[in-house]
């Protein structure tokens, strides 16, 4: 089994963090997983993307511009990345700003208002975890147990209170897809 | 067992600085390769193994310091990217001049000039043609993983010490940003100075008592003696080409083509190949490992087998003409490359492999 993700959206949105937990969690279950930000100028508040790609195999080419899921956060990683999901992939998108929603019909397209949710359940600062929660649902790639414990593995000790609302927030998420 | 981790290849190459023993390390940030001082300052190795960490207020200052260190038998270490790997080159050619060992890291971006700060591999010529002024070489080393990363800093050390001669290692935005899992190389202590002067003679660790006073330089005025010099880096270098050639192949066994790749882009290619192989075209690749010394022994065996070579390369055509130089007109070798830190995807390698070489 290889998943091949992209992750889009505004710098800061916490993009490359969410692909870094979900790479963090393959690690968990020693899968093979690569991880590859667009990195450079276009971070602050330009848009931000990366690659993340996890494998029971030894992973090829850890860039690529075909890919099973994409998730994206806003209008213009949309326009960017909708053309690039494989036919019956998946594409994740936030409604939040999008004025010109995804058209293509050969793949699965789920919209998942997660910045609305954020801020009705005051999680704004999980508002990753909430579209991570969202994908994890459709693609089970890892448990939430693995992801709980690369959470803890990645945060420093002293934000380890905010383990819980992490795991509400993918919770909140999982519930919310497809609905 | 060591522990798995999960990390960048920038972030590799300082563990393993450190985890190898090297007793300086001498940079100035720039893009996409900042993360290899910021990790060794966040390590504080200073504090642990004594390994000297420093800022320098330029590349230029930062490489004669490496000569610095090196001229007294330490292992000492740079790293830049591009347009601050071409700043240091005098430098380096007086390293290579002095035959001194060190280790210099160049995390390739998009040039010329300042250029960008995305990925690249337009600094092979550079890196395996000279730069620097003079007939010297470098062993240059082109890591294609994280693992990689970690695992050729000792790797570049032992060879820069068996011969006496600069080795760099040669990678790209790619490789220096991207996270996979590694395992990093056991931790070794940094050399006494008992084993300095067993390892390293030559150092200028002070004059030995009745000894003759140690030297380190690279001025000759005798231009016969000069020669002489010449003479002998050449027979050095003859003996790297010997010696210690490194590559990788991957499903060469059976194939009718072959791409020809390093580093980043070697990794682009095993993707094209799954996407060929899937409508029955059968391809391999040889990976140089090491740019210089150059496969072309093996290059030249694999141009009885296979029908053409495609070089895919993050620059406009340079590997391919050391690929043609090996292969020598026997057959079609053709050259695919993005530039200015674009990335070539993998669907495009394969539709350049059926254009130019399939055909």
């Amino acid at each position: 089994m290889t998943q091949e993700i992209v992750i889009a959206g505004f710098g800061g949105q916490g993009v490359l963090s969410m692909g870094k937990i979900l790479a963090y969690s393959a690690l968990m279950e020693n899968k093979e997983v690569s991880w590859m930000p667009s990195y450079g100028p276009e971070q602050r508040g330009g848009t931000a993307n990366v690659t993340v790609i996890v494998s029971d195999k030894r992973i090829s080419s850890p860039v690529l511009n075909q890919f099973d899921t994409a998730i994206v956060l806003n209008q213009p990683s949309l326009d960017k990345f909708e053309s690039k999901v494989k036919p019956g992939g998946i594409l994740i998108y936030d409604g939040y700003g999008i004025h010109k929603p995804p058209t293509r019909t050969d793949i699965q397209v789920y919209r998942l208002d997660a910045m609305d949710i954020a801020s009705q359940a005051d999680m704004k600062k999980v508002f990753n975890m909430i579209i991570l929660g969202g994908y994890l649902k459709l693609c089970p790639i890892v448990s939430i147990e693995s992801v709980m414990n690369g959470l803890k593995k990645t945060l420093p000790e002293r934000h380890h209170k905010l383990l819980p609302l992490n795991e509400q927030a993918i919770l909140k998420g999982m519930d919310a897809i497809g609905k | 067992m060591e522990e798995v981790k999960l990390m960048k290849g920038n972030e590799a190459i300082a563990h393993a600085a450190i985890r190898n023993g090297v007793d300086g390390y001498f940079g100035y940030p720039i893009t996409p390769q900042s993360e290899i001082l910021e990790t060794l300052m966040d390590e504080r190795p200073w504090n642990t193994t004594g390994m000297v960490v420093l800022q320098a207020e330029s590349e230029v200052a930062a490489i004669n310091m490496v000569y610095g260190g090196a001229g007294c038998g330490k292992k000492a270490m740079t790293s830049s990217s591009s347009p601050g790997i071409s700043l240091k080159l005098e430098g380096i050619s007086y390293l290579a001049g002095a035959e001194l060992p060190c280790l210099i890291v160049n995390v390739m971006r998009g040039g010329p000039g300042l250029g960008t700060i995305q990925p690249s591999q337009a600094d092979y010529f550079q890196t395996v043609k000279g730069g620097g002024h003079g007939d010297y070489r470098l062993i240059t080393l082109a890591p294609s993983s994280v693992q990689e990363m970690a695992d050729f800093v000792g790797l570049a050390f032992d060879l820069a010490f068996k011969y006496r001669n600069p080795a760099m290692i040669l990678t790209d935005g790619i490789i220096g940003q991207m996270m996979e899992k590694v395992v990093l190389p056991p931790m070794k202590p940094r050399w006494t100075d008992e084993e300095i002067a067993e390892i390293a003679p030559w150092g200028t660790m002070g004059k030995p008592k009745g000894g003759q006073p140690r030297i380190i330089t690279s001025l000759e005025l005798d231009p016969a003696v000069m020669e002489q010099n010449n003479f002998r880096f050449q027979a050095k270098y003859k003996q790297i080409e010997e010696n210690e050639v490194r590559y990788e192949e991957m499903n060469t066994e059976d194939a009718d083509y072959l791409f020809v790749a390093f580093g980043s882009s070697a990794r682009i290619c095993q993707k094209a190949i799954e996407l060929a192989r899937e409508e029955g075209i059968k391809v391999g690749i040889l990976r140089p490992i090491t740019l210089w010394p150059f496969p072309t022994k093996r290059l030249a065996e694999l141009a009885n087998q296979v029908k053409g070579m495609l070089t895919v390369e993050m620059n406009a055509g340079q590997m391919v003409e050391d690929v043609r130089l090996a292969v020598n007109g026997k057959i079609p070798v053709e050259h695919y490359g993005r530039m200015g830190g674009m990335i070539p995807s993998p669907d495009e390698v394969v539709i350049a492999l059926k254009e130019k070489v399939i055909k």
